[in-house]
């Protein structure tokens, strides 16, 4: 696709909410949303093959951090954002630490990730002055320079330029050496070792981008659902949330978080609405589970790389 | 801190621990012999609670008997899930299998989410309320009654592995897949045994404790995350490891809940995981099954 394609789609992005109902434009920044996170996930868990099931500590310390300074020391959550990023970087970088220096791998690595996130739950469960269990809500003032809107539309635009920044990240990355190496860890961390590649620093950086941006995301969920709870913004469930869309999209590949996430979220919001009505929660987590599972067996790759084989596209380097 | 609360921390905590040492032998089981995890495991017990619900309320029959049609009907599914999933994906790279075991996971956890609803739900039980006195603590005899199946159970299937033919393939099988085929042992058969055979360890365990704890379907979750706790501690693929890393852990947790806040006590065994899994990621007992 040439680059004429991408300002067109940009251009459609950009006009859309001026022609949509309050209702698509609530998934659509849902869309954006998890795209961005599943965007940031994608660099240490596509690219790099660190299969993190722990994301959503990320989450949870980015939006805590920002939604603390706001309420606490009234820092605009603008700038409290990059806080909460760096700190979430300081848990990733510790997590990524551990992990890599002690060597763990699949399902040890898969268990680490969640351990910590686990003990992040509990402990904001249990500190009384971020709220406890109960968690934190924020009251509405519509004050952009709160990161609050009184109109949907500026969710719409702030979650779209996040999703796009990510994505800007990711193909810097993809086309620098540093993206290579990623690559290379993922296909062979041993050979890659042999030719001399430095893969702990690599695989430290991976996760430590991963993990500011994802705790930007924080602020964002912070901020447009107005509460954040222990169990649900450092939670297993919200982790499997952000690993799903990518995988399902093409892990390690630019596109794939941004088309998992415009296949799964609107299934997943309509499927929850649709059902939610007669008290069937459950249903469009079933259609996760099942999608999850016809994409492990028929495209272990993940839809992107398949539907650019489809229409003749290049071949996935 | 008076003993007598610490006693009877210790000892309840180590009753609980039978079922966590069935649910964990049971995920050993099928990690040792495929070196697949299981993450569907907790959410396979929840179903085995339902199903001790459902004969409890529709049959009338006591969870301390239903626990061997439980078990049967999990080994079923587990034997349905192995032949029609898992088969397919034991040479994948391991974030494969694990991404196709979250997904049987979700599909289970939300198909009891349907088809129950969210409240919490208890099995009862003619023991449920019956306790004893053993000097200065008192027991549940539900919960004696429930560490006593357990450990009988463990114990059999211990004989299963290795005084049975079929026990003797699956240990061959789980030592050395090539030289197991070599010999013509009919590994397909013995990967379905093996997971069938792990998922009834959590059908008879969720039925087994469906009396003492309640239970939704998010508890799968939480129990999923136990047994992979107690199966690092013990060590994967040791079903000896299992066993007393399931006491192990229960323990912990009762004794957390005593000396701290009870919502803290699951901070003990995820403390202790993170610890193992840096320090001695084998676990406390190797690996051989």
């Amino acid at each position: 696709m040439g680059p004429w394609l991408w300002l067109a789609a940009l251009a459609v992005l950009l006009a859309l909410p001026a022609v949509l109902s309050g209702y698509v434009v609530t998934i659509f920044i849902l869309i954006f949303f998890y795209g961005f996170l599943g965007q940031a996930w994608n660099i240490v868990g596509g690219y790099t093959g660190q299969l993190s099931v722990g994301h959503a500590a990320f989450v949870g310390i980015g939006g805590y951090t920002a939604a603390m300074l706001s309420i606490e020391a009234g820092l605009t959550p603008w700038i409290g954002m990059f806080i909460g990023g760096a700190l979430a970087a300081v848990l990733g970088a510790i997590i990524a630490y551990l992990g890599f220096r002690f060597g763990l791998r699949g399902f040890y690595f898969v268990l680490l990730t969640v351990a910590f996130a686990e003990v992040c739950r509990i402990l904001a469960s249990n500190i009384d002055a971020i709220g406890g269990a109960l968690g934190l809500y924020i009251t509405f003032t519509g004050n952009p320079r709160q990161f609050q809107f009184q109109d949907q539309r500026a969710y719409y635009y702030v979650a779209l330029a996040l999703m796009m920044a990510a994505t800007g990240v990711v193909a810097v990355i993809e086309r620098r050496r540093f993206g290579i190496y990623l690559t290379a860890i993922r296909e062979d961390e041993a050979a890659c070792e042999a030719l001399g590649v430095n893969t702990f620093k690599y695989k430290m950086l991976a996760m430590l981008v991963s993990s500011f941006l994802t705790g930007i995301g924080g602020t964002f969920y912070a901020y447009y659902l107005f509460s954040l709870q222990p169990s649900t913004v450092f939670g297993i469930p919200l982790s499997v949330e952000i690993i799903i869309r990518p995988i399902v999209g093409g892990a390690g590949t630019l596109l794939g978080p941004i088309l998992g996430s415009f296949i799964l979220t609107p299934l997943g919001e309509l499927s929850r609405s649709y059902f939610g009505q007669g008290g069937m929660y459950g249903v469009h987590l079933i259609a996760y589970g099942v999608l999850l599972i016809a994409v492990v067996l028929f495209l272990p790759h993940g839809a992107y790389p398949y539907l650019t084989r489809l229409f003749g596209g290049r071949p996935r380097a | 801190m008076d003993p007598t609360l610490v006693l009877q921390g210790v000892l309840s905590g180590l009753l609980f621990g039978g079922v966590y040492s069935l649910m964990a032998v049971g995920l050993t089981l099928i990690f040792g012999v495929m070196r697949v995890v299981n993450f569907a495991h907790g959410d396979m017990m929840v179903w085995g609670m339902y199903l001790a619900l459902l004969l409890s309320t529709r049959a009338g029959l006591d969870p301390y008997l239903a626990f061997v049609a439980c078990a049967a009907a999990l080994f079923a599914l587990g034997l349905a899930v192995q032949r029609g999933l898992v088969d397919r994906i034991v040479d994948a790279p391991h974030e494969m299998q694990i991404l196709l075991m979250l997904g049987v996971a979700l599909v289970l956890e939300n198909l009891a989410l349907v088809a129950f609803g969210p409240e919490p739900a208890r099995v009862r039980s003619a023991l449920s309320t019956a306790t004893v006195w053993l000097g200065p603590v008192f027991v549940d005899v539900a919960r004696l009654v429930t560490f006593a199946v357990a450990v009988v159970l463990t114990l059999a299937l211990y004989l299963f592995l290795f005084r049975t033919d079929v026990g003797r393939t699956v240990r061959a099988a789980a030592d050395n897949t090539y030289g197991a085929l070599v010999i013509g042992t009919d590994v397909r058969r013995v990967y379905a045994v093996a997971f069938g055979v792990g998922a009834a360890c959590v059908g008879a365990a969720g039925a087994l404790v469906s009396p003492i704890l309640p239970f939704q379907p998010a508890t799968g979750l939480s129990l999923s995350v136990a047994s992979f706790n107690i199966v690092i501690i013990g060590g994967m693929g040791s079903l000896l490891g299992a066993f007393i890393g399931g006491l192990l852990v229960s323990v912990a947790e009762s004794l957390g809940a005593v000396f701290l806040k009870p919502s803290l006590k699951e901070l003990f065994s995820f403390s202790l995981l993170i610890v193992i899994l840096l320090f001695r990621p084998a676990g406390l007992f190797g690996k051989r099954l």
